[in-house]
């Protein structure tokens, strides 16, 4: 079966699995919300100055759940070896990859945009009309997450102190993505919303450069 | 044994010489006098620094590709090298800017870059105490390194694009500004000094780490007999 | 699909080392395995005989050596089936769920059926909506064996397949290795020791300290090659 085939297969079962339980999801939006209210004790978060420091911390959020959301998705194939079981099945293990990165960029972009309407009411961000840019910026900047985030949790699946391993090679490393959607989101939020092209330019570079890493690398950071 | 020795004393002389020539050679800077000598030293280590990561990402591909244990042993040895670099200039810029605009940290582009490139490469190291069986360590940290290599462009260009949204004070002039005419051979000989030093450093460590593996060869074979 | 007998897989370790830091798991192997031969490996814990056969289905590279495998059919990609330790199933899915979707990765034409049936035969069809996370050792142990059969192998990787198997699974399963054997495939189980399983085998090679040390080939009798006794 052929690369896209296979990556679709593995990614139908991996969100059916997920919506069984829903464990990942829950928690992931739960922790989102507990992160931001406590962003907001911080400053004040009804002054306009909000408006600067919200979407920065919303972005912050996200990246700090991502690391923790994105650990289960090798350790699990771990648990009963299933990982070699996907190994023996694919034609081309960049399929695992491929799958495993549109699972988690999925859930990602679903706390996301339900995190969106809560965070709008918490720090009174008006964002209506500019739905798309922010859409956009959210499916962008997710996927690199994803992207960088799905490579290294295979990485850290294999060495020891793993839960606090992956927040540590991957939160430097995603840099450029918290700088690019923050600065796109305070755009489009701002009182005279302005779409950045140049940040979504960041984001695309990101997400192109790092997807023809995990093509090129990928089958290795598989091996035993 | 000459060789080692031979290459320790031309590095450490011309760093020594490199220093005489900021502090003594090199023409008075117009607004910030000798503050801004510190410019030789922080510039140069931060080139050599990024040329000792250069070396290592190639080492690090090389690894993947070869499984030459010798590419881990140099990966290894320059991410250290580079990190003592990058360390060095992390210090420098705050020892400048001080006096200069009366703060330590400015969130300058460069300056901040950097941290970010130092973070990911303390990481790479944390990554490899954390992997106990070699081969395994050695291509988990070679693939991480190349993961963390080709996102440094990206660092630098977002961080930069950032300032440029929210300007601030710029520690040693901005990427326009070019060096005055009479400064330029102090500089470009402070950077060979620099890298001198760096290549000096590196085969230091990398001999070290050589002389590991092979403890590591010894050691297997004792124990299969 | 082909059937086993249009495509013979011969496997060829020259020189294997396999190396996890200092610890040799398999050290200067040389081993060939003819088309349709069934061979036990037999060995104590840590012999090498789990590496071997992750070697031999490309899960792990050797760290020096090669391993080479002939086919003697053009157009076809033979596949392999992989039973371990472990069982390589999801506990969160059903039997037939797992079969379903290791089935549509692999590319086998009519899944349902082909599932349905593999699930009756392991004499899993009663239990095929149940969760894997509820099964037995021995039920899941069936799963397992019915996944790698999934795609009509022509090269059967076996880690102690007998493993938590009631003798009435233990029988049907030398029923379908039998068959399996008879049909061209070629099988490697790791066993350990002398058994019901054993007898299937048309050739048996010893492991010790990641290397081969008895061979029936070279005429040494399948019984010293396979009890414990005189290592």
């Amino acid at each position: 079966m052929g690369l896209l085939s296979n990556a679709a297969a593995l990614l139908g079962k991996e969100v059916r699995t997920e919506f069984r339980s829903r464990e990942l999801l829950s928690t992931t939006i739960v922790f989102v919300l507990i992160v931001v209210v406590l962003f907001s004790f911080t400053f004040d978060p009804t002054t306009n100055e909000s408006h600067r420091f919200g979407p920065g911390l919303l972005w912050l959020a996200f990246l700090f759940a991502a690391s923790l959301m994105l650990q289960p998705c090798f350790l699990r194939e771990q648990t009963n070896d299933t990982l070699s079981a996907l190994r023996l099945a694919v034609s081309d293990p960049f399929a695992i990859f491929l799958a495993k990165i549109g699972a988690n960029t999925l859930f990602l972009l679903l706390t996301e945009l339900l995190m969106l309407p809560v965070f709008a009411a918490l720090f009174n961000v008006n964002f209506r009309g500019q739905l798309p840019g922010i859409l956009l910026t959210f499916l962008l900047g997710s996927l690199g997450i994803s992207t960088a985030g799905t490579a290294l949790a295979a990485i850290s699946a294999q060495a020891r102190m793993r839960e606090l391993l992956l927040p540590l090679l991957l939160l430097p490393l995603l840099a450029p993505i918290l700088v690019a959607s923050t600065e796109v989101t305070v755009g489009l939020m701002s009182a005279d919303p302005a779409m950045q092209w140049k940040g979504i330019g960041f984001l695309a570079v990101f997400d192109v450069v790092f997807l023809t890493a995990l093509w090129l690398f990928g089958e290795y950071l598989l091996e035993e | 044994m000459a060789k080692r020795v031979v290459l320790c004393a031309a590095a450490v002389l011309l760093v020594i010489a490199a220093a005489y020539a900021s502090f003594f050679i090199a023409p008075e800077e117009r607004t910030m006098g000798d503050l801004q000598r510190i410019f030789y030293f922080h510039v140069s280590c931060a080139w050599a620094g990024l040329t000792a990561f250069l070396i290592g990402f190639a080492s690090n591909l090389l690894y993947v590709w070869k499984r030459n244990e010798k590419y881990d042993w140099l990966g290894v040895t320059c991410a250290e090298v580079g990190v003592a670099f990058t360390t060095i200039v992390l210090i420098s810029g705050p020892i400048w800017a001080k006096p200069a605009w009366g703060i330590y940290w400015t969130w300058d582009a460069r300056l901040t870059s950097t941290f970010v490139l130092w973070l990911l490469y303390i990481s790479y190291l944390l990554l490899r105490t954390l992997v106990e069986e070699p081969n395994r360590r050695a291509l988990l940290s070679a693939l991480f390194g190349i993961f963390a290599f080709i996102d440094v462009p990206i660092v630098f260009g977002a961080i930069r694009w950032w300032r440029t949204q929210h300007p601030a004070p710029v520690i040693m002039g901005g990427p326009n500004s070019g060096l005055a005419p009479g400064m330029r051979p102090t500089f470009y000989f402070a950077v060979l000094a620099m890298h001198l030093f760096m290549w000096f450093l590196i085969s230091e460590r990398y001999a070290l780490e050589k002389l590991r593996g092979e403890v590591e060869v010894l050691r297997r074979e004792a124990e299969a007999s | 699909m082909a059937s086993p007998a249009e495509c013979k897989v011969g496997l060829r370790f020259e020189k294997v080392d396999k190396r996890y830091g200092t610890v040799y798991a398999l050290r200067n192997l040389t081993l060939t395995i003819a088309p349709g031969e069934c061979v036990a490996l037999a060995g104590r814990n840590g012999s090498g005989k789990t590496t071997l056969l992750r070697i031999a289905a490309n899960l792990t590279r050797p760290t020096r050596g090669s391993l080479s495998f002939s086919e003697s059919t053009e157009n076809q990609n033979p596949h392999t089936g992989f039973v371990a330790h472990a069982t390589m199933v999801y506990d969160e899915l059903t039997a037939e769920e797992n079969l379903l979707f290791f089935a549509k990765l692999l590319g086998v034409t009519k899944r349902k059926e082909r599932v349905a049936e593999l699930l009756f035969e392991v004499g899993l069809g009663e239990r095929k909506d149940s969760l894997v996370r509820t099964f037995s050792r021995g039920m899941r142990q069936r799963v397992a064996i019915a996944r790698a059969l999934l795609a009509n192998p022509s090269l059967l990787l076996f880690d102690e397949p007998a493993t938590g198997l009631d003798p009435e699974a233990t029988t049907w399963l030398i029923g379908r290795l039998r068959t399996l054997r008879d049909s061209g495939c070629t099988i490697v189980m790791s066993l350990h020791g002398e058994s019901e399983v054993a007898r299937l085998a048309t050739r048996a090679v010893r492991l010790e300290a990641g290397s081969v040390v008895a061979d029936t080939r070279a005429g040494t009798t399948f019984q010293s090659v396979l009890s414990f006794t005189g290592s």
